[in-house]
């Protein structure tokens, strides 16, 4: 690990989570570096969606804390943790397919100019930015301005994340990105998570493809029945030590 | 992602959106100009005279409105059953605080807010009480206005109202006057072009409307993106209940009274303008310039048939197939621009 104690951009200590009788997380410590792709991996139920929704105060844990840039945070809802920085791709996207990737980077967040006594639309303004924005992150579309229902499937993971990274996110979480894409598309995702990392923002990458993980990972978390099995190196770990963790060691 | 993409394509791929766009409407347009030509042809001494055609801008205008508030709700992928009584409700309570002795400055802008207050109570109903559909909700609003409505009037029309409150439903003004373009239009017609505008507007241009769309197009991608769903949700139907004040309004001033009928199944006709105009039922889709071109459909139909003697029991089989067929044009075009991927 090339991250010293304390440099974290992202630190949760001895998360517990229950759900009724079932727990889900069963004291947890997990951290992301600056500028680090951590890979989260683990058998459906191990708990990554839990840590992540606990990440970005979907969820409140029982016990445990939270560490972002060094300060204690309580995020109580998704909006204080985007506030701070922490940005999630879901798996269904989250775009709204009837309006354009302009719309879409931009939803929620719109850039307005006042006419008269009203705050209306800058389209032109946004255009720029989000073709300023996509350049940067060399994501390639047929046009701005058509429905993004309109676009395959692998431009809408592109348009998901370009929105994640639009404004200022230091942190990228991204729910199995490349589960419902061809093999060459799923390399772009790929790509583009390098770039971000090139351009400073951190990646969490939920994925149960693990070739995937293994190649832009720089540290693979793996969680099973709601505990951490093992931190692995990403460079040089092998599929069969992560598979191991993932099924192995019934606690 | 697809490689064989280049910047120049961008902006061609803009230009060539927007004629798209633009010809979505158009199609509609020509439907209109056509219709026009047909009853000309057919009806030449009556359809293209001055009387004939404000007769028709005045008779569109309660339908147009309603539809208008309707499309703001149906761009959420909601619905609004309860427009027609609403403006029955409106209507009756105009009436009884003319009788009451009310000016016009007070009581038309009271039947307005009451119905934007029946409007928010659908939203809250909506968004607080959780009901499953907002057909629930508005369907029991419908109920309650109407009834509210027989209860008021004590099941009998009030007539006679002020010139006044007459004035917005029943007078004509003259545009360019004292030049050659001197034309006079029917006051009824002018509010609802200004309303149309202002709401073309709100939804191209700012957030809000826009929100709206979101909202219709994917309800949960507007929820991630921070938009307050729940508090959107509510301003649509307050608009749509002022809307359905304001058709009220301009109802009770043409016909001079209010009748405890009024409105009786204009729910429907407003939701028949909404899926002619080319808004989609499952949200997201449609402009109010395609509603507007809905109603006047609608509008010269019921007007030639008119003219034509037709029963008016065949314009409503008339209008049912025109809904069938302007969905199926739809759906048509829409399948067509899949294939081009």
């Amino acid at each position: 690990m090339t991250a010293v104690a304390g440099s974290f951009l992202v630190e949760m200590r001895g998360i517990v989570k229950s759900f009724g009788p079932v727990s889900a997380l069963r004291s947890v410590d997990f951290s992301v570096g600056h500028a680090e792709v951590v890979g989260l991996v683990g058998d459906n139920g191990a708990g990554k969606s839990t840590l992540m929704k606990i990440l970005t105060g979907v969820y409140r844990p029982d016990a445990g804390e939270i560490w972002f840039e060094g300060r204690r945070v309580h995020f109580h809802s998704p909006l204080d943790s985007r506030r701070a920085g922490i940005e999630m791709v879901y798996q269904d996207l989250g775009l709204a397919e009837n309006l354009d990737t302009v719309a879409n980077l931009f939803l929620g967040r719109e850039v307005c100019r006042s006419l008269g006594p009203w705050r209306v639309l800058d389209e032109t303004a946004m255009e720029q930015r989000a073709r300023e924005h996509l350049s940067a992150l060399r994501v390639e579309l047929p046009s701005l301005r058509v429905p993004v229902e309109r676009l395959s499937g692998g431009q809408r993971q592109a348009v998901a994340i370009a929105r994640a990274t639009a404004f200022a996110a230091k942190l990228v979480i991204m729910d199995e990105p490349t589960a419902s894409l061809a093999v060459a598309e799923a390399r772009k995702v790929l790509e583009l998570i390098r770039r971000l990392k090139e351009q400073k923002v951190a990646v969490v990458l939920i994925s149960h493809r693990l070739q995937d993980v293994l190649e832009v990972a720089d540290r693979i978390v793996v969680l099973n029945r709601g505990r951490v099995a093992g931190v692995l190196e990403g460079s040089t770990t092998r599929m069969e030590d992560v598979v191991a963790l993932i099924v192995g060691g019934a606690p | 992602m697809r490689l064989e993409t280049y910047p120049s394509t961008v902006q061609r791929g803009l230009g060539w959106e927007r004629v798209r766009a633009a010809l979505g409407r158009l199609d509609l347009l020509l439907v209109v100009v056509l219709l026009m030509a047909v009853l000309t042809a057919l009806q030449p001494r009556f359809f293209l005279t001055r009387e004939n055609l404000t007769n028709v801008a005045r008779q569109i205008s309660s339908n147009a409105v309603l539809a208008l508030g309707q499309f703001v709700v149906v761009a959420t992928a909601g619905i609004d059953l309860s427009v027609g009584s609403v403006m029955g409700l409106c209507m009756t309570v105009l009436a009884l605080l003319v009788k009451a002795g009310w000016p016009a400055v007070l009581s038309l802008p009271a039947a307005v807010l009451l119905g934007a207050a029946v409007g928010a109570a659908n939203g809250l109903a909506l968004t607080r009480l959780h009901l499953p559909h907002p057909f629930i909700a508005t369907l029991a609003t419908l109920n309650v206005a109407r009834g509210a409505t027989y209860l008021l009037s004590g099941g009998v029309p009030i007539s006679g109202l002020t010139p006044e409150v007459r004035w917005l439903g029943s007078a004509d003004v003259v545009l360019f006057e004292g030049s050659r373009l001197a034309t006079s239009l029917p006051v009824s017609f002018l509010v609802v072009v200004a309303l149309y505008g202002a709401v073309a507007g709100f939804m191209r241009k700012t957030p809000t409307g826009r929100h709206i769309y979101a909202v219709g197009g994917s309800p949960r991608a507007a929820q991630y993106a921070g938009i307050d769903v729940a508090r959107l949700l509510v301003l649509v139907y307050v608009l749509c209940g002022a809307m359905a004040g304001v058709a009220g309004v301009l109802l009770a001033g043409r016909v001079n009274s209010a009748y405890p009928t009024a409105g009786l199944g204009a729910e429907l006709d407003s939701i028949a303008a909404v899926i002619i105009g080319g808004a989609s039922f499952f949200g997201g889709r449609g402009t109010p310039g395609g509603v507007f071109l809905g109603a006047v459909v609608m509008g010269l139909v019921r007007n030639g048939l008119n003219l034509m003697n037709v029963s008016v029991f065949w314009q409503q089989v008339l209008i049912g197939l025109i809904i069938l067929l302007a969905v199926y044009v739809d759906v048509l075009r829409r399948r067509s621009t899949q294939m081009e991927l």
